[in-house]
């Protein structure tokens, strides 16, 4: 990780150390405490983090508002449910040309709602990234939505009802049925792309994807084809939040439509703008404060809501850069 | 130089704005190594011409052929590609880059190797290396390791011009370079623009006349989006229609 770090100020590197030595002890620390069900709440943070870090890639350093996260997160969810579904009652996926059956195999199902999330992104962003502005977040919450209502009509997978998972994903040697194996495979994913999402930002893909958010213009007259570079980084968005979704589905055992709502969309980008935008590590900051937040604040009163506003609106006014620059002292577009 | 097929070719090339016609017919060509200058009066349809060339404006009719392709359909980035690089009358930066960065993103645009994700550009001498001699070439050296919005308009102005080298083009197009810059600055522009001469095709757009006279092989006057007049320095001074037209009774800079 130190890696992605060079040249950074002491202050950074103490955050991200601090932040990187909680997480890998805390499974140690809720066993210790006593407290082993929080292993779980634990990782629905990691996933909603690489979820918010995913978004971060394309929102904070392309300047591309996507509003159809949750399609990309919901899909990985699902590709996830329906394989372990279709693995555990014994049915069949799909019965022609081939006949495809179920799948509880974590090194072929995880992958596979990576891809396929991909591939709903290449096609979503084909034709989305041809607009700008306000029409390219309403473009991607319409395709988005289109998803959720496809995903209703099928009843097999539960309707509107969801899908309960009689099983968890594994591997041999690595059953994430036990909760810590399946928080520190989340970990392993989440420290993985924050790894790469942040030697991303600063490569020549990276250098492009920024630029064309600085300034498209000048851009397109250097000789950019800008729109291929960002649906490289909308693909690679799609992708892993899929996988975050999929985490998730194994964590929940139950996947509904929920998930590929348009509020799971917003969710996850007042994640990203809570955290901190363009920095990749605020996002997962952002993702664990507003899930804590969610909660705490639901714990005290049925009008949580009227708390986490105003609490989300001082954050934003106040904090330059977000909690995550509030602590680091780092802001998006720094390096 | 006659013998010598131009470097860009334009040929009747019109578009209109509503009833306004912006540019009408123009005719116009730059021949290889050549300093070529487009005056007129305010509204003459300067701007629109750089937009056409550059292909930010569509015509609605002419042609423009370069280095002997029709580029006319081409796209901005396409047309980038091929060798014509321009700089904006307004600056146009990342500005929240620095100043290395902005044209080593004009050299990445160059090397056309832009799907690499993992390795830091900033030790890529590849980039490195040729942004640095462009900022060289300015001036701007010393700047460097500055964020672009915190350059003066001058440096700006600079920048934008060293981005424009940096990317080594057959035809540069520059629309008010000298716009803003400082007597000092606008002497180092002209002695840079002067040593292009023979090796890049440029084709400037500028107010002022000392720059203009000092630098031109050819100059085009365009008034009301028409080329009035065309040739060199000696015969546009000499022109009783340009004078008319443009210069007014102002005695013109030698």
């Amino acid at each position: 990780m130190a890696d992605a770090l060079s040249g950074a100020s002491g202050r950074l590197r103490l955050s991200v150390g601090a932040g990187g030595a909680i997480l890998l002890a805390l499974p140690w620390i809720l066993v210790a405490l006593d407290e082993p069900f929080f292993i779980g709440v634990c990782v629905r943070f990691l996933a909603y983090g690489l979820a918010a870090a995913a978004l971060d890639l394309i929102l904070g350093y392309g300047g591309l508002v996507s509003f159809g996260q949750a399609a990309f997160f919901g899909i990985g969810a699902y590709t996830a449910g329906v394989m372990i579904h279709h693995a555990t009652d014994g049915s069949v996926l799909l019965a022609w040309p081939i006949a495809i059956g179920g799948s509880t195999h974590a090194l072929l199902v995880l992958p596979l709602a990576a891809l396929v999330a991909a591939a709903l992104a290449a096609g979503i962003g084909v034709i989305s990234l041809r607009t700008g502005g306000v029409y390219f977040i309403m473009i991607t919450l319409a395709f988005a939505q289109m998803v959720y209502f496809i995903v209703l009509s099928f009843p097999q997978y539960g309707g509107t009802d969801g899908l309960m998972l009689m099983a968890r994903n594994a591997a041999p040697g690595l059953d994430l049925a036990d909760e810590t194996t399946l928080y520190y495979v989340s970990l392993v994913a989440l420290a993985a792309f924050l790894w790469f999402g942040r030697r991303l930002a600063r490569s020549r893909f990276g250098m492009v994807l920024r630029g064309a958010r600085e300034n498209e213009r000048r851009m397109r007259a250097l000789g950019f084809a800008i729109v291929r570079y960002r649906l490289a980084a909308f693909v690679i968005s799609g992708a892993v939040t899929g996988l975050a979704g999929a985490l998730l589905a194994n964590q929940s055992g139950f996947v509904s439509p929920d998930l590929l709502s348009w509020q799971r969309s917003g969710e996850i980008m007042v994640m990203v703008v809570l955290g901190g935008m363009g920095t990749l590590f605020g996002p997962v900051l952002g993702a664990v404060a507003l899930l804590l937040l969610e909660e705490v604040l639901q714990g005290w009163t049925e009008h949580w809501m009227l708390i986490l506003g105003p609490l989300l609106l001082g954050v934003v006014l106040f904090t330059r850069g977000g909690l995550w620059g509030a602590l680091s002292g780092e802001r998006a577009g720094d390096g | 130089m006659a013998e010598t097929e131009p470097l860009i070719d334009v040929r009747g090339l019109s578009r209109s704005f509503g009833a306004l016609r912006a540019n009408d017919g123009i005719d116009l060509t730059v021949l290889p190594g050549e300093i070529h200058a487009v005056i007129g009066p305010n509204g003459a349809g300067k701007t629109t011409m750089i937009g056409l060339l550059a292909g930010e404006v569509a015509p609605d009719a002419g042609a423009i052929r370069f280095r002997g392709q029709d580029i006319t359909g081409l796209t901005v980035q396409e047309r980038a590609l091929r060798g014509l690089a321009r700089s904006f009358q307004i600056t146009s930066l990342c500005r929240g880059f620095t100043a290395l960065e902005n044209v080593m993103l004009a050299v990445q645009a160059r090397s056309d190797h832009s799907f690499r994700f993992l390795r830091r550009v900033h030790r890529d001498r590849a980039l490195v290396d040729p942004a640095r001699d462009a900022l060289d070439a300015m001036g701007l050296l010393a700047r460097a390791d500055t964020c672009a919005s915190y350059l003066s308009h001058g440096e700006q102005r600079q920048l934008e011009l060293a981005i424009a080298l940096a990317m080594q083009p057959a035809l540069l197009l520059l629309d008010e370079p000298a716009a803003g810059m400082s007597p000092d600055e606008t002497r180092r522009l002209v002695a840079i623009i002067n040593g292009l001469r023979r090796r890049t095709g440029v084709l400037l757009v500028e107010h002022d006349m000392d720059t203009v006279f000092a630098l031109a092989d050819r100059i085009t006057v365009l008034v009301y989006g028409k080329v009035i007049a065309t040739g060199t320095p000696d015969a546009i001074r000499a022109d009783p229609a340009v004078r008319d037209a443009y210069l007014g009774h102002a005695t013109v800079a030698a």
